[in-house]
This record gives C-alpha cells, structure tokens and sequence, in this order.
C-alpha cells in the first residue's frame, strides 16, 4: 500500500525519511568504525549500487530489460578518466560532462533500441554495448586494451578528494542525491506513466500516450546515472579499461538488479551489496567464485524471484 | 438527430492484407450525438475498420475525417488526442495496476504534465483521482477502486475495458463487442450502463447481441465482406431479406 489516507501517509513518509537520513549518516561515519577494506567494500557497493539502481529504473518500472547498460558506465568512465587526466579535475570534468555524454549516448543507442521490444530489445542493446567495447580495445587515443591509467580524484569547490574520508563523503552524498532524485522519479507522473507502459504498452499508446518518447526519456535518465556511476568508478579506481564495456558489465549489474529484487530501487542497493561481499568472501576461499554466483543466482531465480526484497517482504505480489 | 456535418466520416476506405480484401472502399457518415451499430457476419472488416480508424492498422486507400479534419495515418496516440477513443475486443487493461489508477492513467494521458520527473504533480493527480473515481461510478466498478485489474471478474474487467477508454473524456467512442462472452445479467449491466452514457459521447459500437443493439442503437450498419450491404434503422435493417441472407449465409 503506497498511497493511503493522508494522515498515514505523511507518518510513514516522515518515518522512511528519517530511516533514509539514519542510513546516510551510518554510510558517512562507517571509515571511523573499520579498516580501509571494508570501506573499500562499501565505496565499491555504492558505485554499483547507483548503476543497478538506473537499470532498476529501466528493467523494474519502465520494463526494459537491456543487456548493454555498461554502454552507459563504461562512456561515463572514460569521459571522466580523459578529462580528469588530461584537464582541471573539477565537477565538470569529474562528474558533468561525464553524465552528459552518457546521456547522448543513451539518447542515440536508445532511438534505435526502443523500436523494438522482448529479445529484441536485450539483443540491440547488448550488440551496441558491444561496439562501444570494440571501440575501446582498439581505438589508441583511449588506450586500447590497456585502458586509461592514473586517473586522479578531482576537487570540487576548492575542496580535494584525493584523501580518503573526502573521497567517501563525496561518494556517500552523491549516493544519497541520487537515490532521492531517483525516488522521486518514480513517484512523479512520469515514474506512473512507465509503469503504465511497463503493465500494458499498446493500451498506454491507445489511451493517448506517445510510448516512445516515454521509452526514449527513461533510457536517457537511467543512461545519466549508469554514467555517472562509471564516472565515479573510474576515480575510485584510479583507471578504466574496456572491460567497463564488457557485456559481463552489463550482466553483473542485471544480476544484482534480479538478486536485490526489482521495481523497489533499494532492491537494486541490497542485490549490490550481496553481489559485492560474496564475491569478497567467496573469492578469498576459492578461485570458483563465478560458480557459486551461478547456484546463487539460480536459487534466487527458482526460490525468490522477488529477489531479497521480494523474500523479506514474506511473499511477492505485496508490492504494485 | 439534425443534418449538419458528420463528426466521423469515412471516406472509400480500402485496408487489404496481400490478396485479402479486409475492408474493401467503405464509406460511412456518423453524426454528432449519433449512436451508431456496426453489425455483420465475423470476417466482415468490422475490427479491421476500427483499427484503421484509430491508427492500428494503415489504410491501403481512401481518407478519415474527424470533425472535418483528416486522420488518416495518424498513429493510435494521436488519434486518441484527437478525442477518439476505443475499447477492445479482448479485454486490454493494465492488470497489475489497480482500477483507479487504470483509469486515473487514462484521465491523465490527455493532460499536460506526464513528462514531470521530479515533481509529485499532486495537485493534479488529486483531481484526476476525483474524475477517476467518477468513471469508475459511471461503469459499476466504485467498490473496486483499489482492486488489481487482472483480478477483477471477467465481467467486471470487460466494464473496465469501456470505462478506460470513456476515461479520455472522448467526443467519439468506438466499441468493439462491449459484451462479448458476457452472461445475459452481465449484457443487461452493460446495456444499461451504455444508455446512461451523455448524449455528448458519440458511440459506434460493433456488437453481435441483437438485443443490445436494438435497445442502443440509432442507426446501423450492416458490413459484409468488407463493404457496407446497408445502413438504416434497427428495424428497416431487420426488415431488409439481405440481411436475413447473410446471417443465415455466414451461419
């Protein structure tokens, strides 16, 4: 029940807003309780976790399901890597024009993409996400296979993130915009009409609404975001290779969207995390971590396709 | 009803589908107010007629015209902007979502303000709440409001169906067999629900339950292979040996 009379609404909304300010403030002071590696960890989740969430956004509520969203972070990085080392590291160069070409990229991959639907549509994306990482294993100008080394942290506002706790603090906040931003998204009309267009897309187009402008709008936003999302990756790594552009890329972060629990956006978050620690733990073990994420998968699939949102809720079909 | 100049006109229109003739240079005229039937053996063009008018399916030839204006070719969003809305033959709902918000997606679709990203845009969602909730009266379907559509009765779902497509607030409303597979209560609440529609809402309706067409209608239609065999009242049509022939020539 989302919208129910308005007094309960107002305590439950004023309750998420202090449970989403308690979590915001745990993520902030998290390095002051731990080592470096678990918050490496959590950085890591974060940067995923806005990637899974734009494709959440694209898969849970418009019911796109793309196979080529590293398309998207893998642009946002290298424009972030390029500039940062090649001009003043600052919010533009770090962040703007990052999510910028991501979202022309996402305009143009999503203006032939959107024409078609189902398989089609997993295939198209998937081939120009493809052609993106050809591109980068080949072209010199972006370091070839090589990728783009010594990317460093920007400043932003005269402010350097290049020590660690700012570098966190700028992560934790711009996690925290977007989520909200991203929240606000599919609560607004337009959050309804994709969902509408998810449910029943002939009928939304008979009743009067253009469906591919909707389309093209809800690939370009979920575009931004993966971009910024590879943007952020690159300075948190220090580099970007093609392999941003790979199709497993795509894969990890349409199995963290599936793991979490789609159409709830914190699902996304949630299957970022599981996806992250187990690999951590399950790679210092083993070298057969990609089979264990397989079984993982598949018991998800078979036992909780409502991903771990789905399962705390107790049983699917709660959310709608 | 008054002369003047028709809301809906079709002019020679051809749909063919390779060899096959679909609907083969109909002409028909439905007036402002007018409720008009569209009767005729399965395979006639009915539904092939409809989707060409809302932009479904592309006209092999021949011109629509709404409130003088050609439509031809338009695809089916901005035929519906025009004010012409349908409802389907198969029932064609959102059915995850539940009824108001059906309608309210429908209420909305004519509105500015659904390209709002950030906003809640809650003042107008309120009043397309209100209005939603209004059509969900007008169809019998006020005690389902928060019900998923998918689990509604299959009689219920079919009056969803035309509340949907009556949510746009359309001048013009094509009915593709309201009451198919419907138990005879079931027909008579639609009926009933029909006739209470205002007179503002101009209907063309197919049907196959004579009955129905007989307590709605103003004029109708006989189609057969894709052309138009006669037009007139319920009762001139009934009277007309051709007609008899085709339905018992079809059966």
């Amino acid at each position: 029940m989302t919208r129910g009379p308005v007094p309960e609404r107002s305590a439950s909304g004023a309750f998420g807003v202090l449970a989403f300010a308690a979590i915001v403030i745990l993520l902030a002071v998290f390095p002051f309780f731990s080592g470096a590696y678990p918050v490496k960890l959590l950085q890591e989740i974060l940067i995923w976790g806005l990637f899974a969430m734009s494709l959440d956004l694209l898969m849970g509520y418009a019911g796109m399901v793309s196979f080529g969203h590293s398309a998207f972070f893998g642009v946002g990085g290298y424009v972030a890597a390029m500039l940062l080392t090649k001009t003043a590291p600052g919010l533009t160069s770090a962040l703007i024009v990052p999510a910028l070409a991501a979202g022309v990229s996402a305009l143009v991959i999503g203006f032939f993409s959107i024409r078609v639907s189902g398989v089609y549509f997993i295939m198209l994306t998937l081939a120009f996400s493809q052609m993106f990482y050809a591109v980068a294993f080949q072209a010199a100008w972006l370091g070839a296979e090589d990728g783009i080394v010594g990317v460093p942290r920007p400043a932003i506002w005269g402010v350097s993130l290049a020590p660690p706790l700012s570098f966190h603090l700028y992560l934790v906040a711009l996690f925290a915009l977007v989520a909200i931003g991203l929240w606000r998204v599919v609560r607004s009309p337009f959050g309804h009409v994709i969902v509408g267009i998810h449910d029943n897309e002939a009928r939304m187009q008979a009743v009067g609404y253009p469906v591919n402008r909707y389309k093209i709008l809800a690939f370009v936003v979920a575009g931004v975001i993966a971009g910024l999302a590879g943007a952020l990756y690159a300075q948190f790594v220090g580099s970007i290779t093609p392999d941003a552009f790979l199709w497993t890329t795509s894969g990890e972060v349409l199995l963290m969207v599936i793991i979490g629990g789609t159409r709830t956006l914190g699902g996304a978050v949630l299957g970022a995390a599981a996806f992250i620690l187990l690999q951590s733990l399950v790679s210092s073990y083993t070298e057969r971590w990609m089979l264990i994420l397989g079984v993982t998968f598949i018991v998800f699939v078979l036992f909780a396709p409502g991903g771990i949102v789905g399962a705390l809720r107790g049983r699917i079909g709660v959310r709608a | 009803m008054t002369g003047g100049q028709p809301l809906l006109s079709v002019e020679q229109l051809t749909r063919e589908f390779d060899a096959l003739v679909a609907v083969g240079g109909i002409s028909l005229n439905v007036l402002p107010e007018e409720r008009r039937a569209i009767i005729g053996p399965n395979g006639a063009g009915k539904t092939t007629l409809f989707n060409v008018i809302t932009g479904h399916l592309e006209a092999s030839r021949g011109r629509i015209l709404f409130e003088g204006r050609p439509i031809t070719g338009l695809p089916p969003h901005a035929v519906a902007r025009r004010g012409i809305s349908r409802s389907f033959q198969l029932t064609n709902l959102f059915p995850r979502l539940d009824v108001r918000e059906n309608l309210r997606l429908a209420v909305a679709a004519i509105e500015p303000g659904s390209y709002n990203l950030l906003g809640s845009g809650s003042v107008r969602r309120s009043a397309q709440f209100d209005r939603a909730t209004q059509v969900a009266e007008a169809v019998g379907l006020a005690e389902r409001l928060r019900m998923p559509a998918g689990s509604l009765s299959y009689g219920e779902q079919r009056q969803l169906e035309v509340g949907v497509a009556l949510a746009t607030q359309p001048r013009l409303l094509l009915l593709d067999e309201p009451t198919a597979g419907m138990s005879p209560e079931e027909t008579e609440r639609m009926t009933r629900m029909l006739e209470r529609l205002p007179r503002s809402v101009t209907l063309l309706i197919i049907e196959h339950d004579m009955d129905v067409v007989s307590s709605l209608a103003d004029r109708v239609s006989v189609l057969h292979y894709g052309e138009v065999l006669t037009e007139g009242t319920f009762d001139e049509v009934k009277a007309d040996p051709r007609v008899f022939e085709v339905y018992l020539g079809g059966a």
